[in-house]
């Protein structure tokens, strides 16, 4: 029969093109990619909860060996870099907003400003790591940390031993988070891609959003790294 | 109000880092973790957009992530914390 249209089954009807055909509207589908995001963090959250709670452990056991080691870190480098991040999540939720808005030029620019913050830090995190390298501060054989003082204790000298688990931490610690950064400017590469090529409208911007979550989620853990890694100690 | 939630971020980092510097016995790490967790308040509520979220769903994802870390923590260090160190 000529007229037999069935209804539902055509391809070309008249919903979004980025609708998953499991999903009944736009909204529902926004709400299940976030959510799945969140609960992808909070494994993360547990992924570096391990390692914050190691650190807390020994902190409070060789604590003035963990002080001492941490002054051996550049603290501006790390202020430094946790600015460069901060601007950068600002750029993120700029790019959010862009596309919301359907602003293509603030979009791409966003996208490109994050990724450009993100490789200076990464530039500012090699720089500490060939600091560590050259002071013989990296774990291993060539590890030394010899008579180094620790303040208040004028006799006593840092436990080398103690001060190698501070730089253990240190090197597993923000070499997680570098490897992190890394992935969210792989993601952002692909996220510019797609901007470019013009796949996000105000309607469907997803992937914008759930890889603005994960680079804020990334910029969280900086921002308790700083503080715990570079600033033990520090005063006088 | 996202450039005041970057500035107050900014703020908060100067802060930190200058406070680190001064003396303040037992304190010091109370205040930087302090200001930490204030920032990261300030990341996850406005940039994260959890203020204003509508799902309850996300909520309790947010919840319970929060909560299983404090177990983590608080657990582990109930036990390091009040060994004997021979």
């Amino acid at each position: 029969m000529p007229d037999s249209t069935v209804v539902g089954l055509d391809h070309e009807e008249q919903h979004h093109p980025e609708l998953l055909h499991h999903f009944a509207e736009p909204q529902q589908q926004r709400d299940a990619a976030s959510l799945g995001m969140w609960i992808f963090l909070s494994t993360e959250v547990m992924f570096f909860g391990g390692l914050f709670c190691a650190y807390l452990i020994y902190r409070r056991l060789y604590f003035g060996d963990f002080g001492a080691a941490s002054k051996s870190i550049d603290a501006t480098l790390g202020a430094t870099n946790t600015a460069v991040l901060i601007c950068s999540s600002l750029t993120v939720v700029l790019a959010v907003w862009a596309a919301q808005t359907a602003l293509r030029k603030l979009l791409i620019g966003s996208l490109i400003v994050t990724m450009l913050l993100g490789m200076v830090f990464l530039g500012i995190k090699a720089k500490e790591y060939k600091d560590k390298f050259e002071e013989h501060h990296v774990p291993g054989a060539s590890f030394s940390f010899d008579h180094v003082p620790i303040p208040g204790h004028p006799d006593q000298y840092a436990n080398p031993r103690h001060a190698e688990i501070f730089f253990a931490l240190y090197f597993i610690m923000t070499g997680l988070h570098a490897l992190h950064m890394i992935i969210g400017l792989g993601l952002f590469a692909w996220l510019l891609y797609a901007a470019w090529k013009g796949r996000f409208t105000p309607e469907y911007h997803t992937p914008i959003e759930i890889g603005g979550l994960y680079w804020h989620f990334v910029d969280i853990v900086w921002i308790y790294l700083f503080p715990l890694l570079y600033l033990i100690d520090r005063h006088p | 109000m996202y450039f005041s939630v970057w500035a107050a971020l900014l703020l908060g980092t100067f802060i930190t880092y200058k406070v680190a510097y001064i003396d303040l016995g037992r304190f010091n790490a109370a205040v930087a973790l302090t200001i930490a967790t204030i920032k990261a308040l300030l990341v996850a509520l406005f940039f994260m957009h959890i203020k204003g979220a509508h799902e309850k769903l996300l909520k309790l994802v947010v919840i319970s992530t929060l909560f299983f870390l404090f177990i983590l923590l608080a657990l582990s260090m109930a036990d390091y914390g009040t060994r004997t160190w021979s």
